[in-house]
């Protein structure tokens, strides 16, 4: 139970997606302006990862890894150069599914996420949460913990950036760094905070 | 000072529209209010103004430090008195020695110890406000606003959370990125979403880690090794502390090396005690940090750990260590990074009193935790004053169904 709750905390501080491996750059630049926004976006990629990281590693022992097809009898496989591509499959029908659901119970976030949701398929958080779980060979319990504490630390860090971009709606920022210029600085300074947590060991 | 009013008053035209130096209107109008009262008047439908105005406010904070930097200029100097007499050395290099050399370096002198800190603090201080103005300067004329007395107080609270031993030039770069970065891209004071100073302290402490920590760097003398009561404390708990010789009112009064003005809980003390009673400061956010620091401390005293001794480190040796009291009376208190709720002050408060216990017991990288938990806590203040605002909606809606 322990090393679960460690790994938890891990995931969403102290090797946040976000403000320390910067995975998901893209739409956490690009959705942050209203914290309304950021919020549903967090949970739809908190659910995605919650859902991808323990799918891919069922498919990944279940079908990929070497000698891994043993109960149907075949030896000697080793398919575990797939796996890139077989994730990517999974997240796609998973953010598929998803984007179904929302568009027919909850039309007013299905439109404001917009073409974001589609994009979710490639944002590289949820890709990398897959690709740590792979590195680290986390079991099935394992991935689970961290899918959902991997999805929750970068919801967190971009509904904290939705915050801080509605507050320096009132700033005098000068005109060449308005938009994207302010928004690298800020997520740069954000990081800056976030190493409070950088070196403890759990 | 009627002849002042009349120079100021005859070159004037020079710096408005149309005139010469109509460029540099920031800097006549620096120098113009600095010294006299604005004349500005109301315009329009409101008549009411705040006597206290953000020049004054910012003026009361730097005057709020006045103990500190006392405190700063003795402590300096009698740690380095008390180094070089342990030493056995009679005399320094470098500049200092000449004016020292009259004085002698005697740690029971008060005014040797006084003026051997002032080496060690104008220095830092002339570099910080001379760097630090140049920008401030060259974004005010470019940009069209005014220089605003904040930059006294972030020079002024960068300059005493240095460490004495410190490379000027990067003091110079410290409070480069912590004006430039930290506040004028945002557009200059009240703008920025982080302290400023605490910015640039930042910066300085993950770009050159040699100079920012570690043993060396506490007491301002070459090849003396001497570790903060925290750092000691990181490895043997109260006990090490104790065999320093450290007590814990020497602590309270702030005899310990440290960075150069946050040793003494007293001063900073005595700084809350005159923010409050200018109502500048907001009595939540302090509350808050005390309350949160004693309740997570406790805490983390009855879970206890056999390997980590900083789980025993009792709430009243985490309230006068480190920066904790410096940072409490005059870093979270900055209106313009903290939330504007009251609520949200209660919320923001306890949070950094939290994060400082975790960082300074759990996380073994950094035994100072103050500079980080206020940087991580600035950051929430906008998601903290939605929530509240949010909530406070919901519930008029409510009242009103």
């Amino acid at each position: 139970m322990e090393a679960y709750i460690s790994l938890f905390v891990k995931a969403v501080f102290i090797e946040n997606l976000a403000l320390s491996f910067f995975l998901g750059m893209c739409t956490f630049l690009a959705v942050s302006k209203k914290i309304s926004t950021a919020m549903g976006l967090g949970v739809a990629v908190m659910v995605v990862q919650t859902l991808t990281v323990p799918a891919n590693n069922f498919i990944y022992n279940a079908l990929l890894k070497e000698d891994a097809l043993s109960w149907i009898g075949v030896t000697g496989v080793d398919l575990s150069f797939l796996a890139l591509l077989s994730f990517i499959g999974i997240i796609a029908a998973m953010v598929q599914i998803l984007e179904m659901i929302l568009d027919k119970y909850f039309p007013a976030l299905f439109h404001a996420l917009g073409i974001f949701l589609p994009l979710i398929t490639v944002n590289c958080a949820i890709l990398g949460g897959s690709l740590f779980m792979l590195e680290r060979d986390y079991d099935f319990g394992e991935s689970v913990v961290y899918g959902v504490g991997s999805g929750l630390g970068w919801a967190l860090a971009i509904v904290v950036m939705a915050g801080v971009r509605e507050k320096l709606k009132y700033s005098d920022i000068p005109e060449g760094l308005r938009g994207l210029g302010i928004t690298f600085i800020t997520a740069g300074l954000m990081s800056l905070g976030f190493m409070a947590f950088s070196g403890i060991q759990l | 000072m009627a002849a002042t009013r009349k120079f100021l008053d005859k070159v004037e035209p020079y710096f408005t529209e149309g005139g010469k130096l109509q460029h540099y209107y920031g800097l006549y109008e620096m120098v113009d209010t600095f010294l006299y009262t604005p004349s500005d008047v109301t315009q329009g439908a409101t008549h009411v103004r705040d006597g206290n105005d953000l020049k004054r406010t910012m003026t009361y904070v730097v005057l709020a430090t006045i103990l500190c930097v006392m405190m700063a200029w003795y402590n300096t100097g009698y740690q380095a008195n008390v180094a070089l007499e342990s030493m056995g050395k009679a005399s320094i290099d470098g500049w200092r020695n000449y004016i020292m050399s009259s004085l002698g370096y005697n740690s029971s002198n008060p005014l040797s110890c006084m003026v051997h800190g002032m080496l060690y603090f104008f220095p830092i201080y002339i570099v910080t406000l001379a760097v630090g103005g140049i920008w401030e300067v060259i974004f005010a004329t470019v940009r069209k606003h005014e220089i605003n007395e904040g930059f006294l107080v972030s020079s002024m609270l960068f300059t005493l959370i240095m460490p004495p031993d410190i490379p000027l030039w990067q003091v110079a770069l410290g409070i480069s990125f912590g004006i430039v970065i930290g506040k004028e891209v945002f557009g200059g004071t009240g703008k920025n979403f982080l302290n400023p100073a605490l910015t640039g302290r930042a910066f300085l402490f993950f770009a050159y880690p040699a100079s920012l920590s570690g043993d060396s760097v506490w007491v301002a003398v070459d090849g003396f090794t001497a570790a903060t009561p925290l750092s000691l404390a990181v490895t043997g708990g109260v006990e090490a502390i104790t065999t320093a010789n450290i007590t814990w009112m020497q602590s309270f009064f702030g005899f310990i090396p440290g960075s150069i003005g946050e040793t003494s809980t007293l001063a900073c003390l005595v700084g809350i005690a005159f923010l409050l009673y200018t109502r500048i400061a907001s009595y939540r956010i302090i509350i808050g940090v005390f309350s949160g620091m004693v309740l997570m401390s406790l805490l983390l005293n009855m879970i206890g750990s056999e390997t980590n001794p900083m789980f025993s480190l009792p709430w009243y040796w985490h309230l006068t260590l480190g920066g904790f009291a410096f940072g409490m009376a005059f870093m979270a208190t900055d209106p313009v990074s903290a939330p504007m709720t009251n609520t949200g002050r209660w919320v923001y408060g306890g949070l950094i009193g939290v994060m400082v216990v975790l960082i300074r017991v759990v996380n073994p990288a950094f035994s100072e935790g103050m500079m980080l938990a206020i940087l991580f806590s600035n950051m929430f203040s906008p998601i903290i004053d939605y929530f509240v605002i949010q909530a406070n909606i919901s519930r008029r809606i409510k009242r009103h169904v």
